[in-house]
């Protein structure tokens, strides 16, 4: 059913990503894509892998971007997937049910078995989260690694989406936006995480963090001109006694 | 947004097969529509076979035509469902009304009322239609109240001048049919100027900085993009058409859609009724191609979100 639940649960899971401290490695991207060509929406078909010209489906893509000019200007790396909407029109545009936003964490997903790859929730989705699979024939996009985060058989720690877990620079966090108590909600509140696109209304679960201000000016670094006494003058004690000791 | 030729087809064509078979239902209605066998069976066979032909032609672009008796599930949300039932819906009063009027040759009582409801199915899937474009968010270039009304006179502009050329065949003429075809092209003329004159001057509520929340730290521009070659997002919706070819292109979808429909349908009045047909046809099939063009135009000069991750500044 693509019409939105009514009830959901308070747990919202998704992602919140660091802006400040993300290099841009795109190894997020790549384990991604290794995990996912065996996962539920696997394959992740790429057309002519090896021409000139290939062309493949990707859950994660990212961009690099310049802000500002001159001396105040820089880099920034911006891995780009799906935001899990709180108000995500990709599903209610769906004609056949094949999308849908899970009552249980939010988590929005295609079965792909009801999908006619008619595409138009691609064009409902505002930030290119969706990706037409050419060879499959349906419409693909990030699961948040549901095959990975309620996986008995993996450690513990290892469940949490691929994106998370290959992120060499801790970039990317995992966890539940729903809940105000969770470490990624602490996280979002204290360094002022916020949504992509806040005036389309799609209500984006996901958060990004904001590159840190950054310092014009160095500190004035320099060394002293002058030596502070290891010893204040005029001092009490054993020291001060072998200093008056060899003063005199 | 890449300008799908099925997709242009499908709302050019079965839009004017809307607009006939709700003539034809409104015209019965007021009791002027003739019950000539002949008429009916060519107005039907257009009507009907345009909304046939636009429908088939608008599954050719989906990955999996054989599943596409599911989109008729999801009404109670998705607009695109919506106007496949309404169309599939519609076949029924516009079968009972050819019953009545090709195979009884009536066109009043119950017939008439088929004829009503046919018209409000027709009406009711253009409308099913444009909700599809106008509900798109992040494409502020369908995203506004001007998308409805153009579809609709759009539709009902081609329905009108095709139900005159096949009047013209069988020797009738109608002048109040005559008068509906130049107020829906005076009409259509200025809605779509209108809708013009609107994505030209207004200004983009989303850009590269806040699609990436990085628009306080200054201008935000694409320094790397994530990947060498064109991707399934770039290929559908990052299709761009240079500003003068747009300027070109509009210019001759006003002279085809509005201008030459117009001269054309008023040099038939003028013509002994021999020579009209050939005037009310030249009328509608000019009008076709132009509205082909204009919604070409619909589709090219679109702008989608997605595109400021690739290196537009607005969208």
């Amino acid at each position: 059913m693509t019409s939105l639940p009514t009830h959901l649960e308070p747990k919202r899971l998704g992602l919140v990503i660091d802006l400040d401290i993300c290099v841009g490695c795109h190894a997020c991207a790549v384990n991604c894509k290794q995990w996912n060509s065996g996962g539920v929406a696997a394959p992740l078909t790429d057309l002519e892998p090896y021409g000139p010209d290939p062309l493949g489906v990707w859950f994660n893509r990212v961009h690099t971007f310049e802000v500002g000019e001159g001396e105040t200007g820089r880099t920034v790396h911006f891995p780009r997937s799906c935001l899990h909407c709180a108000e995500p029109d990709c599903v209610t545009v769906c004609p056949t049910g094949a999308s849908y936003k899970r009552v249980e964490d939010g988590i929005v997903l295609v079965d792909e078995d009801l999908c006619i790859g008619c595409k138009l929730c691609s064009w409902a989705c505002p930030y290119g989260a969706r990706e037409y699979d050419y060879d499959a024939g349906v419409m693909k996009k990030c699961t948040l690694c549901i095959d990975r985060i309620y996986n008995d058989t993996l450690e513990e720690a290892s469940r949490v989406p691929a994106c998370v877990s290959t992120c060499p620079a801790s970039a990317r966090h995992f966890g539940d936006l729903g809940d105000p108590g969770s470490a990624i909600s602490t996280l979002v509140r204290e360094r002022g995480g916020y949504d992509l696109m806040p005036e389309l209304g799609y209500a984006p679960t996901n958060k990004y963090l904001p590159p840190r201000p950054r310092r014009t000016a160095a500190r004035d670094v320099r060394a002293s001109t002058e030596l502070t006494p290891a010893v204040a003058a005029g001092g009490g004690g054993f020291l001060a006694w072998v200093d008056r000791l060899l003063s005199g | 947004m890449h300008p799908a030729l099925s997709v242009i087809v499908f709302t050019t064509v079965s839009g004017a097969g809307y607009g006939l078979l709700a003539w034809v239902g409104v015209w019965a209605v007021a009791g002027w529509l003739p019950a000539d066998r002949g008429l009916a069976a060519a107005s039907l066979a257009l009507s009907l076979g345009a909304i046939t032909a636009g429908l088939l032609s608008s599954t050719l672009h989906l990955g999996h035509p054989e599943r596409s008796w599911r989109a008729f599930s999801q009404w109670r949300s998705s607009w695109l469902s919506r106007e496949g039932v309404s169309s599939i819906a519609t076949y029924a009063p516009a079968l009972l009304f050819a019953v009545g009027w090709l195979g009884i040759g009536s066109t009043g009582g119950i017939w008439a009322l088929f004829g009503a409801i046919s018209a409000v199915g027709a009406v009711a899937t253009v409308v099913c239609t444009a909700f599809i474009y106008q509900s798109l968010k992040p494409i502020q270039r369908w995203s506004n109240g001007w998308v409805l009304p153009n579809y609709l006179v759009l539709s009902a502009m081609t329905g009108v001048l095709w139900l005159i050329a096949i009047m013209s065949l069988f020797g009738m003429t109608d002048g109040f049919l005559a008068l509906a075809a130049f107020l829906c092209i005076a009409l259509a003329a200025v809605l779509k100027i209108q809708y013009w004159r609107f994505i030209d001057r207004t200004a983009s509520r989303s850009d590269a900085g806040s699609a990436t929340g990085l628009g306080a730290l200054g201008r935000v521009r694409l320094f790397e993009a994530p990947h060498t070659s064109e991707n399934y997002l770039m290929k559908e919706m990052g299709f761009r058409i240079a500003r003068k070819h747009a300027a070109k292109l509009r210019m001759i979808a006003l002279v085809a859609a509005f201008f030459l429909p117009l001269l054309l349908t008023l040099a038939g009045l003028l013509m002994p009724t021999a020579l009209v047909a050939p005037f009310t046809f030249a009328a509608a099939l000019i009008a076709i191609l132009g509205v082909l063009i204009e919604r070409w135009l619909f589709f090219a000069e679109a702008k989608h979100t997605v595109t400021l991750y690739y290196g537009a500044e607005r969208a």
